[in-house]
């Protein structure tokens, strides 16, 4: 707005000196805002995205004839049967009501001392096949491209022919994070062949009989 | 003697720096973030080692509570005119005789993910607030008389055939929940699956291995 400055009269100097102002600037409410901004933000933002894991499962097809199904060998199956309250039963081979006796089953759990260990037992030769390959990329004895690394312990997982086919079988009664996790441990003790299949009636029987 | 006297100094601090950081940090969140979606019901992921990063376009991710509630939700595509949300719906329209408004469309291309009947859905998207909507939220049905779910699936794939599918269910989540979506998933095709996990780094070496 435009002042219309009236000469003062009387005055003992003619001149009037503005009053000196400071240049500085007070930046506390600016300092408020800004942390403000930023709880705000930090608090609202995913930083790390989600993981996924991908499972792919055998295409289903109607007209497939359960006789048809692959024949795997009984001394390579392992099965896991997972049930109520986290619990892991498994047994080596085959349970054939024809070919009694069933095997038992033994318990085991999630722990490092518990499935892990009878997983890595059982692949011994492909587990430290590709973990001294790992090794020789971190040490820099091998230098190669990650996607020609993942190919090359794909193949390893492939050409596999001791290891275990381990059945996953989960009954009625399973969590969901029972799953992830038996499907996880397969991933860390790198287990070529694994397949997640339904409880045959004898199996079913076998867990309501197991011991707890 | 006289006494020393120290140097008055003002009380004041200088900010400047502070504000100088201060605003560093604020371009750098501002930058990086990725606002969290919205989500009707929480989720805990179980925890895997798997390190494959969840993509952020062309999903569809199946949500399943913990007490078995199913949501669904679906992305607008990478490119965002292609309105993927707003032609699923119109697809699920035709399918279960509701029409939509082009404007009821484009309000549901916005929202986030969902979990009720179809008939519900045009009350869902002119609910006023969030309280609203989330009372409508009961959950995709999935009886075999009327599988809704699987006729969003089927709508979704064949809005956007390069859609993955993502599975974010709660560990504590019944396991035949999940069955009955993964052999839903199947029936349509889908045999690949995200299982969405938290990262829990787990290491085994070979000296680990029994003898």
């Amino acid at each position: 707005m435009a002042e219309i400055i009236v000469e003062e009269k009387g005055k003992k100097s003619g001149k009037r000196r503005p009053k000196k102002h400071s240049t500085r600037i007070d930046m506390t409410p600016m300092v408020d805002l800004m942390c403000l901004l930023i709880t705000f933000f930090m608090l609202t933002t995913a930083f790390s995205k989600a993981k996924v894991m991908v499972i792919t499962m055998p295409e289903k097809d109607p007209k497939d004839n359960p006789k048809d199904q692959p024949q795997i060998s009984a001394a390579r199956t392992l099965n896991i049967l997972l049930t109520e309250g986290d619990k892991i039963y498994f047994y080596k081979g085959m349970a054939d009501p024809k070919k009694p006796p069933l095997p038992a089953l033994i318990k085991s759990d999630f722990s490092k001392d518990g499935i892990r260990k009878v997983l890595l037992d059982m692949n011994k030769d492909l587990f430290r096949k590709i973990a001294e390959y790992r090794e020789k990329r971190i040490t820099g004895k091998l230098v190669v491209a990650d996607s020609t690394a993942d190919n090359e312990i794909k193949r390893m997982k492939k050409d596999d022919r001791k290891g275990p086919i381990v059945l996953i079988k989960p009954d009625e009664k399973a969590k969901y994070k029972d799953i992830v996790n038996i499907i996880d441990e397969m991933a860390i003790c790198n287990i070529a062949s694994y397949a997640v299949v339904d409880l045959n009636t004898v199996e079913k029987d076998m867990v309501k009989n197991a011991p707890n | 003697m006289p006494k020393i006297k120290p140097p008055v100094r003002s009380p004041h601090i200088d900010m400047t720096p502070m504000v100088d950081l201060f605003s560093v940090l604020l371009i750098f969140l501002l930058l990086t973030a990725s606002f969290r979606p919205q989500e009707a019901a929480p989720i805990t992921t179980p925890s895997a080692v798997s390190e494959k990063q969840a993509p952020d376009n062309d999903i569809m991710t199946i949500f399943i509570s913990k007490d078995g509630t199913i949501f669904f939700n679906f992305d607008n595509g990478k490119d965002t005119s292609t309105h993927f949300r707003s032609k699923l719906l119109a697809k699920m329209g035709e399918q279960y005789k509701i029409t939509f408004t082009p404007k009821e469309l484009d309000k549901f291309g916005k929202l986030a993910s969902f979990g009720l009947p179809v008939k519900d859905i045009k009350t869902f998207i002119n609910a006023q607030d969030s309280k609203e909507r989330d009372a409508l939220q009961t959950g995709i049905p999935t009886d075999s008389t009327d599988n809704q779910l699987a006729w969003w699936i089927r709508s979704a794939r064949l809005t956007n055939p390069f859609a993955e599918v993502a599975i974010k269910g709660d560990g504590e989540a019944q396991y035949k929940v999940v069955k009955k979506i993964m052999d839903l998933l199947q029936e349509n095709k889908v045999n690949k699956f995200n299982l969405v996990t938290t990262l829990m780094k787990e290491e085994v070496t070979l000296k680990d291995l029994p003898k």
